[in-house]
């Protein structure tokens, strides 16, 4: 049994009143950031709160990662290198076809009047952490809204894409991983540009190709790329590949399981892309012909 | 046979600035970022300490503490607002309640008074995540809640050491 304390003892409410209190507080917290968006701001000033514990939390990792940097051996050094020149060598000569092969993209573009794509600017940031969380995908990384990093911007490594910034706070952001449950990336098929959307499973190694008709043309191996049509990722950045297809009559769709490229979970650095859509404006709407309302007939009046 | 740590014994008035010290460094060990197995095996330390401190400061620590904890994990998770904050005050809840009764034990029965309460908080959370959207991660993700359990006794020698007085030279 509660022991009740004497009268003369100023104790506040009971623990079942305060209870309440707090956990309709809460439920209207849980509410209005759900429903309603209203708690940005809220949160920004957690966050600020929370920064310092982040960043000495992450501290211990990050001193372990330099430490081992540190004493790499002469061998991994000579075969890391031997691996960069040659790497470097190839690109080069990719490097070279681009130019000549950009120079000529712009002239046709200018021929064909068309607005020429803008070069995204891109900021480098190192991750902090993977949040702590089993349910959801997510990294957190050391830019912010002071480097001019904003929600919905792409994240992408030197392979792929990685995912997307879903929440900035002042000196960090959040990213969404091509990985977690909800997140969605409109693809096409670089091999016969058909176009689709991928989605994450919640599972680290595996995407899945949704809505994909049991006809459709999609193959083990087949590289996907975004298409760029969402106008969040820009287009062409290599996501995916097709790595297994199940095509079962009794369902409506084809189960297409694919692998993300990028190394979305084994990274200490991303690049974010300030992509500046140049998208054109959605077409207005005819107006149609709009009849005067009826006055308002005052109810209750 | 233990003693029931504290029961009987004569403890020196806790500092409200070690209490406020020892919450942070649980907050600082929550946001330490876990990877792989260890993900699943974390305990939450911040709902281990808060409930800790309710059951032997309920009148230093209880709601607002709670509440206010449970906003800064919410951040630090990037989760939706307010279920870690609902979580942990029911925790507190639990704490206050049933103070008197989990005091009378000694560390062991203690244990199997925190293990439930714990579950209880990861069930809250689950609930949340589950409400808006989140699928079930699989009983693994209640791993976690037990570790916490047995890190129990550890937690409770710990956090009352500076309570301990000091042995006098001069008492024979």
């Amino acid at each position: 049994m509660e022991h009740q304390p004497p009268p003369f003892f100023r104790t506040g409410p009971t623990p079942l009143v305060r209870l309440l209190i707090f956990s309709t507080l809460s439920l209207a917290l849980l509410v209005a950031d759900a429903r309603l968006k209203y708690l940005d701001t809220l949160r920004q000033v957690a966050s600020v709160i929370i920064y310092p514990l982040q960043r000495i939390a992450s501290a211990p990792a990050s001193i372990v990662h330099r430490a081992s940097e540190f004493f790499v051996t002469n061998t991994s050094l000579r075969t890391d290198n031997a691996r960069l020149a040659q790497e470097n060598l190839a690109h080069a000569s990719q490097l070279q076809q681009l130019n000549a092969l950009q120079t000529e993209n712009d002239h046709l573009r200018k021929l064909l009047n068309a607005r020429s794509r803008l070069t995204a600017r891109t900021t480098i940031a190192e991750i902090l952490y993977a949040a702590r969380d089993p349910f959801s995908r997510r990294i957190v990384i050391d830019q912010g809204s002071q480097n001019e990093v904003q929600a919905g911007q792409p994240v992408v490594d030197g392979v792929g894409v990685v995912g997307q910034v879903t929440r900035v706070y002042p000196w960090l952001a959040e990213v969404t991983l091509i990985t977690d449950k909800g997140h969605l990336v409109p693809v096409l098929n670089t091999r016969n540009g058909l176009r689709a959307v991928l989605s994450g499973t919640g599972n680290d190694g595996a995407l899945e190709l949704k809505f994909v008709p049991l006809n459709a043309e999609f193959a083990n191996g087949d590289q996907l790329v975004t298409s760029g049509i969402d106008g969040v990722y820009p287009p062409g950045l290599p996501v995916a590949e097709v790595s297994n297809v199940e095509r079962n009559a009794a369902f409506l769709f084809a189960r297409i399981i694919c692998k993300p490229l990028a190394g979305v979970n084994h990274h200490t650095q991303v690049l974010v892309v300030h992509a500046q859509q140049s998208a054109p404006e959605r077409p207005v709407e005819e107006e149609k012909p709009f009849k005067a309302p009826p006055k308002k007939a005052r109810r209750g009046a | 046979m233990m003693q029931a740590l504290g029961a009987h014994e004569i403890l020196l008035p806790v500092r409200p600035a070690f209490i406020a010290l020892t919450l942070v460094l649980a907050a600082l060990l929550n946001v330490v970022p876990w990877s792989g197995w260890a993900m699943w095996v974390r305990p939450d330390l911040v709902a281990l300490v808060v409930l800790y401190w309710c059951i032997w400061q309920p009148r230093r620590i209880g709601f607002a503490t709670a509440f206010l904890l449970g906003l800064l994990m919410d951040v630090a998770d990037g989760a939706l607002f307010g279920q870690h904050a609902l979580a942990y005050s029911i925790l507190a809840y639990a704490g206050i309640v049933l103070h008197r009764r989990v005091r009378m034990f000694t560390l062991t029965p203690q244990v199997v008074h925190v293990i439930p309460l714990l579950l209880l908080n990861d069930i809250i959370v689950l609930a949340i995540r589950g409400l808006a959207g989140a699928d079930f991660p699989g009983y693994r993700y209640f791993i976690g809640s037990f570790v916490g359990g047995a890190l129990w006794p550890l937690i409770s020698v710990l956090l009352k050491l500076p309570q301990r007085p000091r042995s006098d030279p001069d008492h024979v």
